[in-house]
């Protein structure tokens, strides 16, 4: 416990705060690396999710390429792209690595949110004369916005959790200070950084939350139906 | 392919190696998470709490956890034991969440027969509405194994041997052979849980005839900690 003691004083510590690579910026270049990697999700994941949902085809497919992302280990994805693409452009292959990790989620939440939607709710739409893009538009996506919230949620800790292996090639990040510790054998460093990364990932988890529940409110009756599973958790 | 047949045997060991350290947390992933899963199924006012307790646990990225369990047990950072206990916290809070699901999804006519025939309380969970949610069951550990398998690779940054050698010596030699050699070995070994699993569940669960829905359902939702 006494080096739970030592790794609070790292954290706190003046030169973790303040010059050039300081813990803001690290948490920052992490935070950075998520975002991109979640918007580029979205414009792939979103649209192929919400046709997969619209027309019901394509769902085993969906279940395939989920199961078999969860399979590859991202580790193995990381270093081998960066040994193709060069460490100097690493970020690229992060990216690269990143999006496929986040793609299953955020396709996921956008699939099972618009099927999970009561037929009778889009019956009774399109029989009040709504086209088939109004009806995805204005019902649907709506209505399976918390499940969508859901995947993207998901796909965000994923993307935290592997961004936390970007060190290892070089790109920065909270994992330098695990990287580092491990190395030149700074327990403190190490366990303070693990703790950053920790409260990173939950303080996003519960922005999520926060969204996810923002987006029942708004669905709705027919939102809180498929909404339990946006809110009570990752999986 | 040649790195590979000039290695065989280092993959062959590391294989091995991987599945022993995939295979206790992935049972112990099971048993662990019938009793929160029950608890949050059964009693309405638990159900929020437990599963946003497990979903919590399932938020940490997997290298802090490698990192930041040892001071806690008081174990070796380079103990096998530190990647085993971590992956099994990581499959109890997957699992957990499977539990409580696959015995919301057992059809309540089912249960209202087996109360009909005099079945009442544990008797008629042990079974009646535990077996029926064998199937749902099945699909989540399919699910926790193969995540199992693939995490366990970043144990190889805090020095537990595994596949995830491959990735780090190879990054290091700068030999992408190397490294899509341990890719592909960690999906074997993957595949190697999940077809196990869909055997042992036609021998245990003769009832399982097709996957269920909600089954498809959680098979998406869950995503991996990486």
């Amino acid at each position: 416990m006494n080096l739970f003691h030592e790794a609070w004083l790292w954290l706190t510590a003046e030169e973790q705060w303040t010059g050039t690579a300081t813990l803001l910026s690290r948490t920052g270049e992490h935070l950075l690396y998520t975002l991109i990697a979640l918007a580029i999700s979205a414009v792939i994941a979103i649209p192929l999710g919400y046709l997969v949902g619209h027309t019901g085809r394509g769902k085993q497919l969906t279940v395939a390429v989920a199961g078999a992302g969860r399979a590859l280990p991202s580790l193995g994805l990381l270093t081998v792209l960066t040994l193709i693409v060069g460490i100097g452009d690493a970020l690229i292959a992060a990216t690269v690595v990143f999006v496929v990790l986040a793609v299953p989620s955020v396709l996921a939440g956008a699939y099972s949110g618009v099927e999970n939607v009561d037929h009778a709710v889009t019956d009774s739409a399109r029989a009040m004369g709504m086209t088939p893009w109004q009806v995805l538009l204005r019902v649907e996506a709506p209505l399976g916005l918390p499940l969508l919230i859901g995947g993207l949620r998901s796909a965000a800790l994923q993307v935290i959790a592997t961004a936390v292996l970007a060190a290892y090639v070089g790109l920065g990040g909270l994992g330098i200070y695990v990287q580092r510790g491990i190395a030149l054998r700074r327990y403190e460093e190490m366990l303070g950084g693990a703790i950053a990364i920790v409260i990173l990932a939950i303080v996003v988890d519960v922005f999520f939350a926060i969204l996810a529940r923002i987006a029942v409110r708004a669905a709705g009756h027919q939102g809180k139906l498929s909404a339990r599973a946006a809110t009570e958790g990752t999986p | 392919m040649n790195w590979f047949l000039a290695n065989t045997g280092l993959v062959g060991d590391l294989m091995l190696q991987h599945a022993r350290l995939s295979v206790i947390p992935i049972v112990l992933g099971l048993v662990l998470a019938i009793p929160p899963g029950v608890l949050a199924w059964r009693w309405g006012w638990a159900r929020g709490p437990v599963l946003a307790a497990f979903g919590l646990l399932y938020t940490i990225p997997s290298l802090a956890l490698f990192v930041l369990l040892p001071p806690i047990l008081g174990i070796s950072f380079l103990s096998e034991l530190n990647v085993i206990i971590a992956m099994t916290i990581y499959a109890v809070a997957l699992m957990t969440r499977f539990v409580t699901d696959a015995l919301d999804a057992v059809d309540p006519a089912a249960r209202s027969s087996a109360t009909a025939m005099g079945y009442s309380g544990w008797s008629r969970f042990w079974a009646v509405e535990l077996p029926l949610a064998g199937p749902v069951l099945l699909a989540g550990l399919r699910v926790v194994a193969v995540s199992t398998v693939s995490m366990v690779t970043v144990g190889v940054l805090v020095g537990i041997r595994s596949l995830g050698f491959l990735f780090m010596d190879g990054l290091q030699r700068g030999n992408a052979a190397q490294i899509v050699t341990g890719i592909v070995a960690t999906v074997v070994v993957a595949l190697f849980f999940d077809l196990t699993l869909v055997l042992l569940g036609r021998i245990l669960l003769p009832w399982n005839r097709r996957t269920p829905r909600v089954a498809r359902r959680l098979a998406l939702r869950a995503g991996g900690a990486g």
